[in-house]
């Protein structure tokens, strides 16, 4: 029982990294109906920006320390903030009016040209480099069960940053213009939204949360390199899918049950080499019976 | 008509001097080696020249072998598919090589294998672990252990030094490497009374073990057996300690690189892997040759390959003497006979498959380094 247990609190911690990625990926096809693939580069950026962050700002502010850990994430996820916006702005924007296809192509070699790029000698390097400890690393144990103080972080900051971003959405007139142009761009633009303005905005948002993503994923397994994020990437895209795609909550649900299926099944001896496989055969299985996703509200198209 | 005198002149001596230099003048033995002396495993390569050039230098100034000198011969293959086989056909047919040492990596080994064997010249591997080098024919050699044989040494290990009844196998599904080396320690630890309580399999490149170890840890194992490559293992001995997974890990040769203290650190930290050769695995030989390396190559010291390159050439040469001759078929017959010979990566003994049988060493991740443990006899 407490090694279920015990199993829950490992998919939580890995499942609320996907949930932040997912939120990502949900946000920007909630505005363009597009998938960003370039999305789990960005994650792969802000991991190495905190990996240079680090010992600059580590003689300062102390190593491995709570002012560290806030200033690294801070700055990474404003750097990827403005590197998002950047890619928005370079490779999808003059596209805009083009078919959403030729926007998706373009996606997925934004995604190759950073992972490639970052693989040369000059930029990151292909071999694994050791990710610098920011917080210290303590065990907490309540009876037979261990949390490690870093899953605990990330819980906790996942939890706040969802709450934080359900404020901006809900309760700003940021948000309240990232809804509107999601729910129809050209009403939104006649109501004076500046479309160019929420979209950049929303990218930046979505970047910034994939910084922080990456950094929690390089806290959990200190080893990066450019290739990172595709595997966290693809999973945070399915949970995306899962929770029901452009719709925040759905992706904060799909990301966790993701985490806990991979984990849970990842434990079972003898089965453990197909835990994405059955995990991902559960989602089928849900996809076939709620193809919105689970929070997805079905949309019928009037002809 | 001047041009094509030149051009024939220069020809002439071409050929001369092919045929001054073909099977080596009537004092000399030549010796060819093909190595990856440039491109992406140049360490490995060069480590193993230097060991094979310290050893002919040795040989040579001893007086030689049968009276006469050996002409080491080295071609660089530049780490590439395909070179070795050129660089092998021309060691073989143009320069007259009487043996071949080489490669590190068991493909370029395996290419230049079907070459030595069609000729007759009996080739050396120093350190390709790869099973089917030598089932290429009966002309190729290795002076290294195969991978199945680190699965018995690591079992042999649990048992003995670690005194373990229980032991969990965690395996890189993607790599061979991994579970033939799971395989072998299951079948040796059960053989010798041990038992496994749990067997769970990742994927090579994963960065989520926690799933898989909290099975483990669930299992109540007295160590783990990780045979992996040193990226995993350094993060799945990070996350063994997350979940509070107290026991000794412990591995294979795949573990062996500085990349493993590097992302490892703390965690890391008294984990144990077996592999070929440690500089301080003390023993008279072993500690004349790192003397040697180190005045030879300005205090470097040698690696696991720069040994097994060292003693790939003086088996060569320990064969040539006792076959009392240079012909392909003597030196293979009295290589195959090899029995005992003190290496200084241990004692070899060369089996029926034209393996080498001899011991391994495990070391142990101490501060940062790694500390030799023990030497483990086959």
């Amino acid at each position: 029982m407490s090694e279920l247990l015990q199993q829950i609190i490992n998919g939580l911690a890995l499942g609320s990294i996907y949930a932040l990625i997912a939120l990502g990926y949900t946000m920007v096809y909630g505005v363009l109906r597009f998938i960003n693939f370039a999305h789990s580069d960005v994650l792969m950026l802000g991991a190495f920006a905190a990996f240079y962050l680090a010992p600059v700002l580590a003689p300062t502010l102390g190593a491995e320390s709570i002012p560290l850990a806030f200033a690294v994430i801070v700055l990474s996820a404003a750097i990827c903030a403005c590197i998002g916006m950047l890619i928005e702005f370079l490779a999808y924007r003059p596209l805009r009016s083009r078919p959403r296809l030729t926007v998706l192509i373009t996606a997925i070699g934004v995604s190759l040209f950073l992972e490639f790029a970052g693989q040369h000698e000059k930029v990151f390097g292909a071999a694994t480099k050791p990710f610098p400890a920011l917080l210290p690393n303590a065990d907490a144990g309540f009876g037979a069960l261990h949390i490690s103080s870093n899953d605990l972080v990330v819980l906790v900051l996942t939890a706040v940053l969802l709450g934080v971003l359900w404020f901006i959405v809900q309760k700003t007139k940021l948000g309240m213009a990232m809804r509107a142009v999601s729910f129809n761009e050209q009403a939104a633009a006649l109501m004076g939204v500046n479309v160019n303005r929420i979209i950049s905005f929303t990218f930046g948002l979505g970047s910034a949360l994939a910084a922080v993503a990456g950094i929690f994923y390089a806290m959990r397994a200190p080893g990066i390199e450019p290739l990172m994020g595709v595997q966290p990437g693809l999973r945070a895209f399915i949970a995306a899918v899962l929770g029901g795609i452009g719709n925040l909550p759905g992706a904060a649900l799909g990301g966790l049950l993701l985490g806990v299926l991979e984990t849970v099944f990842g434990g079972i001896p003898s089965v453990s080499n197909y835990r994405d496989g059955i995990a991902f055969a559960i989602l089928i299985l849900i996809l076939l019976f709620r193809p919105a996703g689970l929070l997805g509200k079905t949309q019928i198209e009037k002809v | 008509m001047k041009r094509a005198l030149f051009l024939s002149l220069v020809l002439t001596l071409i050929i001369l001097a092919g045929c001054k230099q073909g099977g080596g003048s009537a004092n000399e033995i030549l010796v060819g080696e093909f190595a990856s002396l440039t491109g992406k495993e140049a360490t490995f390569g060069q480590s193993s020249h230097e060991g094979t050039v310290l050893a002919v230098e040795e040989l040579n100034a001893a007086g030689g072998v049968l009276g006469k000198k050996i002409n080491l011969v080295t071609e660089d293959n530049q780490s590439k598919p395909g070179e070795s086989a050129n660089a092998v056909n021309k060691l073989i047919a143009k320069d007259g090589a009487v043996a071949i040492l080489g490669e590190v990596a068991s493909s370029r080994s395996l290419e230049a294998a079907p070459i030595c064997q069609k000729d007759g010249v009996p080739q050396i591997s120093p350190s390709s672990t790869n099973p089917k080098v030598t089932e290429t024919g009966d002309y190729i050699f290795r002076v290294c252990f195969i991978d199945p044989f680190q699965g018995t040494v690591m079992a042999n290990f649990a048992k003995k030094t670690l005194k373990a009844q229980k032991i969990a196998i965690f395996t890189d599904v993607k790599s061979d490497y991994s579970k033939g080396l799971a395989k072998f320690f299951k079948e040796a630890f059960t053989a010798a009374g041990g038992q496994i309580v749990a067997e769970l399999d990742f994927n090579g490149g994963d960065k989520d073990f926690k799933g898989q170890l909290t099975t483990i840890k669930g299992a109540g194992p007295e160590g783990v057996f990780v045979p992996g490559y040193y990226t995993d293992a350094a993060l799945i001995c990070i996350q063994a300690k997350e979940i509070g997974l107290n026991v000794p890990l412990f591995g294979g040769d795949g573990w062996e690189s500085e990349k493993l203290t590097e992302i490892g650190k703390q965690a890391v930290e008294g984990t144990y892997f077996s592999t070929h050769y440690s500089p301080d695995a003390g023993g008279p030989k072993g500690k004349a040759f790192v003397d040697a390396y180190k005045k030879r190559y300005n205090g470097k010291l040698p690696d696991a390959m720069a040994a097994l390159g060292y003693d790939s050439a003086m088996i060569l040469a320990d064969a040539i003497k006792r076959a009392n001759g240079t012909e392909g078929a003597k030196i293979r017959d009295a290589l195959a006979a090899t029995k005992d010979y003190d290496a200084v990566t241990g004692k070899i003994t060369i089996n029926a498959k034209r393996d080498a049988e001899k011991s391994a060493v495990i070391l142990q991740v101490k501060g940062g380094k790694f500390a030799y443990v023990e030497t483990i006899a086959p």
